[in-house]
């Protein structure tokens, strides 16, 4: 019996030790701890996952920067892969998690690093790099002039921060900016206020739906107006709760989203998109396309967006033909109380991705801080309506000179774009962003797509009474999965089969579990029969 | 004798109109399906159910997919018909699917949106019209989404964001790399139009994306594609053949 009992140990210790071994052999990544020094004897090869606005300008600044920061360091070579939209990284990024294939450095959301961080180790808390005294922001061993941490507009770097720690470093910064025909509205005899509110904006676009007696509108004597155009829905729903002080979500995920703001805020969206007065880029197309045409009088988008806005715009995507001649003038968003105006704070930031090398995420720290080196933070931001994250660029006599000059041409200097890019630097102390968990992408696309349903309803032909509210916010909580975390049920994807290291850990498990329980059942029929044969005796 | 031939040439008559009857009968639309005729008259942001046979498809994603559709009368452009992986498998070319949907309007484009679809007996593939020379005409729009060729197109160049001359862009600016949308011009007749390779439908492993990787100015190609609409005519090509 002793030798059994030995047997059964052995074989639950090996059994342990199996486990344990799987443990350490699965995807997971170890945490970063970060090196003494960089060794520069070794060559690194690092990939850089970036957004562009279908700009090429962009993506010439983002090769030069390569070319420069590749000069400083030959031993680090930045492979560049160009995205137009931060969904498509999203989903790449979730994609490549499961198979440790994520990108080193990657333009990003906080909202989506949340869910990256699903991942034990997955992004790199950069705190310990950023304060490190020789490699770290404004190191003493580094080969260009990186800001200090100071300079990095604290705003923006603490929105890089979740759970306590920076994840991220911003890289632009913009916000949200209505695009207006001045011409048009002065035609209908108002005056464009310096800070519009929703009244105004939904009076305006009222009346511009007037139309002569030849069915044509009274405003552009043409046959399509939508006076009123919103690009991103989720930004119009948040920016609304935000300035009613109504609920959107605490800063660990519970939903607030659905309350009675919301409910008035889709109702007054409801009764607009009856009238023709309003429209979204999901359902008519880009504001930038109606603006130029004399088809749409507020325009909301991006900051920036600001170089595709106006009949002298750089960028214009209708035929010539179509472009219409009139004054546009850019103001912020429309406000609930204009005396305390808010608006959101967007634009991209920059996360690490975890290594099993830590050499290589120094070599991905390197390149990110030279992101915001002024040379680039400065021709990057003239490139649209953004603005650098850092008081060093925006102190630069390089950049006050370009804002300066707002007007003397339409392309770098065009006045449109420097005049987004001065509200974004005007209101900097005005901005917001919401809270950041892993679900918070689910409940901003919930957002918009509220207003979507309601708009799209009502074209249709649908009523929109309080039956209609409650089955929205039914629907909109189980496509969002809200208040479940991680991704949502619009972002279903295929994982893939199971990894070969989980199936193995799962087995041993199980048998484990099994050995266990054999071992005590057989334990517990020998007491049984001790005591049975102890009480016959 | 006489008899024997006019009756042969009755029954061929018969015969031919049988025929022709059959092919008719191949076009009737399910009860409560519309016509194409009727779908365009159909108003904009109306509920629309219709029968096509499936054209092309672009990549499945997140339960959606966005479908070229084609029956013996016109076109259809369905933007992203819900559609599970595994139906997304059953989309072949020629599967006829039953659409119910909403008519919608996006910068030109005629689609049906928030569709679901079910799949029907029958197979057909649409042959190409050559629209070459309805590229200039105002006539051009009747035939929108509809699968065509352009035949005898001359590449004309295209200009990069460091001014030289160059076949094609990746994206309309050139602000792409390999794997993005390609953008070429062609000409005919004096006149020149624009071009796309959709990296949704035609990706980079495809012949036709390699085909256009390899353009170069001056080339005559013959082309093939779905007439697709972005603020005018936008064609989506699939097929790209070099002339000389």
């Amino acid at each position: 019996m002793k030798c059994n009992r030995i047997y059964i140990f052995s074989i639950l210790l090996v059994l342990a030790l199996l486990t344990l071994c799987s443990c350490h052999g699965s995807r997971s990544l170890p945490t970063f701890v970060m090196p003494d020094t960089f060794d520069t004897t070794r060559t690194y090869e690092i990939t850089f996952w970036a957004k562009n606005d279908t700009n090429i300008t962009q993506t010439r600044i983002y090769q030069k920067a390569i070319e420069d920061f590749q000069a400083l360091y030959p031993n680090i070579r930045v492979n560049l892969r160009l995205y137009t939209n931060y969904g498509n990284i999203y989903n790449d990024v979730i994609t490549n998690i499961a198979t440790n294939t994520t990108p080193n450095v990657c333009i990003t959301y906080p909202d989506h690093i949340a869910t990256y961080r699903m991942g034990t180790n997955t992004v790199v808390n950069l705190d310990t790099l950023m304060n490190d005294a020789e490699l770290g922001l404004g190191g003493s061993a580094l080969r260009f002039s990186s800001p200090k941490r100071e300079e990095i507009i604290p705003k923006y770097l603490s929105e890089c921060m979740i759970d306590g720690a920076h994840y991220a470093l911003p890289y632009m910064r913009s916000t949200e900016a209505c695009y207006i025909n001045k011409t048009y509205v002065e035609a209908l005899g108002y005056t464009v206020p310096d800070v519009l509110t929703w009244d105004f904006i939904w009076e305006v676009s009222e009346a511009a739906t007037a139309k002569n007696e030849d069915g044509l509108f009274s405003v552009n004597g043409q046959s399509v107006l939508i006076p009123f155009i919103y690009k991103s829905t989720d930004n119009m729903m948040i920016q609304y709760l935000a300035q009613s002080d109504a609920g959107y979500s605490t800063d660990t995920g519970d939903i607030l989203i659905f309350n009675e703001q919301t409910e008035d805020f889709l109702y007054e969206i409801a009764s607009h998109v009856q009238t023709g007065a309003f429209s979204t880029f999901k359902i008519s197309s880009y504001p930038a396309n109606f603006l130029n045409a004399g088809q749409c009088i507020f325009a909301i988008d991006s900051t920036a967006g600001a170089t595709w806005m106006g009949c002298n715009a750089p960028l214009v995507d209708i035929a010539e033909e179509n472009l219409v001649q009139f004054e546009t003038v850019v103001r912020p968003i429309p406000q609930c109380n204009p005396d305390a105006p808010e608006m959101i704070s967007q634009g991209p930031s920059v996360c690490i991705f975890n290594k099993k090398d830590p050499q290589e995420v120094l070599a991905s720290w390197l390149f990110t801080q030279f992101l915001l080196t002024n040379e680039v933070q400065i021709s990057y931001a003239q490139t649209e309506g953004y603005v650098p994250v850092t008081q060093s660029a925006q102190n630069d006599p390089v950049y006050t000179d370009y804002l300066s000059r707002a007007g003397e041409d339409n392309e770098l200097y065009y006045d449109v774009k420097i005049a987004a890019s001065r509200l974004t630097l005007a209101h900097t102390e005005n901005t917001f962003v919401t809270p950041v968990y892993n679900g918070s992408a689910s409940l901003r696309d919930a957002a918009g797509q509220m207003i979507e349903n309601v708009a799209k309803s009502v074209r249709r032909k649908q009523e929109i009474n309080d039956a209609y509210m409650d089955k929205l916010e039914k629907d909109i909580t189980a496509l969002y999965r809200l208040g479940e975390g991680g991704i949502s049920g619009n972002d279903k994807r295929e994982l893939g089969p199971m990894p070969s290291a989980a199936v193995g850990l799962l087995t041993v498990l199980s048998v484990t579990w099994l050995g266990i329980g054999v071992y005590s059942a057989a334990q517990w029929r020998r007491k049984r029969k001790f005591f049975q044969n102890d009480a016959k005796k | 004798m006489k008899k024997v031939i006019a009756l042969l040439i009755a029954c061929v008559l018969v015969f031919a109109m049988v025929s022709c009857g059959s092919t008719k009968k191949d076009d009737v639309k399910s009860e409560g399906v519309m016509t194409y005729d009727e779908y365009i008259a159909a108003a904009l942001d109306s509920e629309v159910t219709i029968e096509a046979y499936v054209q092309a498809k672009q990549s499945w994603w997140d339960n959606k997919v966005t479908v070229y559709a084609q029956d013996k009368d016109g076109a259809y452009f369905l933007y992203e018909l819900q559609c599970s992986e595994e139906d997304n498998a059953k989309l072949v070319p020629g599967t006829k699917i039953k659409v119910k949907g909403y008519k919608a309007e996006w910068s030109g484009e005629i689609e049906i949106m928030d569709g679901t679809f079910e799949i029907m007996e029958g197979n057909w593939i649409a042959e190409a019209l050559d629209a070459t020379a309805l590229l200039a005409s105002e006539d051009l729009i009747k035939h929108q989404n509809e699968f065509v060729s352009f035949k005898g197109m001359t590449v004309e160049a295209s200009t990069d964001a460091d001014g030289n001359a160059v076949p094609f862009l990746y994206n309309w600016d050139g602000s792409g790399q390999q794997g993005e949308d390609i953008y070429f011009k062609a000409s005919v007749n004096g006149q020149t139009y624009t071009f796309v390779l959709e990296k949704y439908l035609t990706g980079a492993e495809t012949d036709v994306y390699k085909a256009a990787q390899a353009l170069a100015i001056g080339d005559v190609i013959d082309m093939e594609g779905f007439l697709y609409w972005y603020e005018g005519a936008n064609p989506h090509i699939t097929k790209i053949t070099k002339v000389q």
